[in-house]
């Protein structure tokens, strides 16, 4: 207890050296728990992208490909499901709802995705959260569209604005479909999911928009590019995904359970989030490196401190014991400091984050996780203090009662 | 009075640096208890080994008796002889003997708070009243809550003074202390010494390399005398 006293007193002598180590250790440890809750919030945005959805139904094809076209607007779904398949399962008494999908165009890269009302009743995305109205009302008629959040901030368009819509998934030009404008009836509310980056219309609307349409190869007539199942019975899901991937009176489906194939892609993607982790912890090695060298370079103007104990008959383990207290006194405080820097930050930041990001960070008390790290910070702090305390050590025992200059 | 063992007795003394030349070799060095010797080591003579040495923080290479009040100091280990030096001892460098991030009460504090025997011989007194009386009669009342950093030399040379004689230490060894004071101040420090010392009941070994010093001493040793290491 002496011991920790004296480290305390002497660490706050050197007040300079002491704040700006401390400092340093607090910037590490705030990024590496920094990267840590944001790493944690990406994983759960992207988790949460799609939920209360039992089954993803599209054409024949992978997995990965339906769930990114359908859920995440990227790439392009592998074939078309016909109405009348997609009204008999509709109607399958396992089913409970369905959210019909029709993908294909788009606004300056933002996709347009023609439904019914059912999206906006039934789709949920992370905590039970709902698709809703910021303003205006949803699509009624075939010229309605509404806006996710980002596209009406992007392209700073509000209700009554008028706008045409593209053919394909890429850019605007030649290939819009000028004869059919679209007049923006809503805007939804930012959800911090795909949804902001999407574009929805009516079913007809989408059918009209095509019919009058010359230059591209006409789409058949009242196609869906996937639908969403809502089932009835939980535990019916995974019977129904056999059926309807076992379905030969229809065209060739797959459905996807959306936990598992999220799952299944944020392993395939998830090494991103190992790249930060390394980095962090390179930075926090780098704060604890400049301990060290706070803690060394004094060692030699210490000498005759460390004397002055001697003959006050401190042991040379005392006086090692007094340089280890020290640095781990800093690492603590440091990490305490990280912790305090990275909440206030993220109170402040995470509006900004997820509105510019689309990453939702949510702001929870650190976990097992969190303290693992804090405690191996103090213990890092511990031992590198071992390599002054080494020094100091020999120090003592060579100088004796020998004041060094 | 005859019946107490000397406060040092050290006889047929050798001591070297590892594998370097001899640099001591004391053949018989005995201060009684309560004197206060003075010892002329002029610097090169060897006088840091030797302090070293009856501090306990070095072991003679050889050596008939190493005694310090009574202690064989060669029969105890290395923390055994800290504890000692820290529960027995007062030290008094020459310059720099406060830890500068301590306040003035604190530094002189410090070996009670180290040595639990040592704040045992308070008798029960609190540290502080106990080092503020100390402070007090070195004429630092004043300077209880003054910064060590800003205290004069002088100044700084009295606090070591009374921490060293905290809690009544049987032997105080002063290694120059008085070599950055001017003649003044110096005779009035050593004068301030002795008070302190007898009060305490304490032997004082006091070290310096100015002869001039010695006389008011009740004995003085020559360590070039003594030290048999550089005749060949």
């Amino acid at each position: 207890m002496l011991t920790l006293r004296l480290a305390l007193r002497s660490l706050s002598n050197r007040k300079l050296t002491t704040v700006l180590t401390v400092a340093s250790i607090a910037l590490s440890v705030s990024l590496l728990l920094g990267v840590e809750m944001v790493r944690r919030g990406v994983r759960e945005s992207f988790a949460g992208t799609i939920r209360g959805t039992d089954l993803i139904v599209g054409a024949r094809g992978g997995a990965q490909q339906l769930l990114l076209s359908s859920v995440f607007g990227i790439g392009a779904p592998a074939g078309t499901v016909s109405w009348a398949t997609y009204q008999r399962y509709a109607q399958h008494p396992a089913v409970g709802w369905t959210i019909p999908l029709s993908l294909g165009d788009s606004y300056f890269g933002y996709r347009v995705i023609g439904t019914t009302d059912a999206f906006f009743e039934h789709y949920r995305y992370r905590n039970d959260g709902r698709v809703e109205l910021a303003t205006g009302r949803l699509a009624e008629d075939d010229h309605d569209v509404v806006l996710g959040a980002e596209v009406a901030r992007m392209r700073r368009l509000k209700v009554g604005s008028e706008i045409a819509l593209t053919h394909g998934l890429q850019g605007s030009g030649i290939m819009d479909h000028d004869e059919h404008p679209f007049e923006v009836v809503g805007v939804l509310a930012q959800t911090a999911t795909p949804v902001d980056r999407s574009l929805f219309v009516t079913l007809d609307g989408i059918d009209e928009m095509h019919a009058g349409f010359v230059g591209a190869a006409p789409v058949p007539d009242s196609t869906l590019s996937a639908f969403l199942i809502g089932v009835t019975n939980r535990q019916h899901a995974m019977r129904l995904r056999f059926e309807i991937d076992a379905d030969l009176t229809s065209e060739p489906l797959t459905a996807v359970i959306p936990a598992v194939a999220l799952t299944d892609l944020w392993h395939s993607i998830g090494f991103a989030e190992d790249g930060a982790r390394i980095i962090s912890f390179a930075v926090l090695l780098v704060g604890l490196l400049g301990m060290l060298v706070a803690l060394y370079s004094t060692l030699q103007e210490r000498r005759r401190e460390m004397a002055i104990l001697r003959s006050l008959g401190a042991g040379p383990r005392r006086v090692a014991t007094l340089l280890v207290l020290e640095s781990g006194v800093l690492a603590a405080v440091g990490a305490l400091g990280g912790v305090a820097m990275v909440y206030t930050l993220l109170a402040i930041g995470r509006g900004l984050v997820e509105r510019h990001f689309g990453i939702y960070v949510p702001l929870v008390a650190p976990g097992l996780v969190e303290y693992a790290y804090l405690g191996g910070v103090v213990v890092a702090g511990l031992l590198v203090g071992m390599v002054p305390a080494w020094r100091a050590y020999r120090n003592a025992l060579q100088d004796g009662l020998t004041i060094r200059l | 009075m005859s019946d107490a063992p000397p406060a040092i007795e050290l006889r047929n003394l050798r001591f070297s640096y590892r594998t370097g030349p001899e640099v001591l070799h004391i053949n018989e060095l005995v201060v009684p208890t309560g004197r206060k010797v003075f010892l002329h080591g002029p610097s090169g003579s060897g006088k840091t080994t030797l302090l070293g040495i009856i501090a306990g923080v070095l072991l003679p290479t050889a050596s008939e008796a190493t005694q310090v009040l009574g202690q064989e100091l060669s029969a105890l280990t290395p923390g055994a002889r800290d504890a000692f030096r820290g529960e027995h001892l007062g030290y008094l460098f020459q310059l720099f003997n406060l830890l500068p991030w301590l306040s003035v009460l604190d530094n002189v504090t410090l070996p009670v708070q180290l040595h639990p025997q040592r704040l045992a011989r308070l008798g029960g007194e609190p540290a502080e009243s106990v080092a503020r009386g100390l402070l007090e009669r070195l004429d630092l009342a004043a300077f209880v809550h003054t910064p060590v950093t800003e205290l004069s030399v002088g100044q700084q040379q009295r606090v070591a003074a009374a921490r060293a004689l905290i809690g009544r230490p049987s032997l105080l060894i002063a290694d120059e202390p008085t070599s950055a004071l001017d003649a003044d101040r110096r005779a009035r420090f050593i004068d301030l010494l002795f008070g302190e010392c007898e009060a305490a009941g304490a032997t004082l070994l006091f070290v310096s390399h100015d002869l001039a010093l010695g006389q008011v001493f009740d004995e003085r040793l020559s360590l070039p005398d003594l030290n048999a290491a550089g005749v060949r």
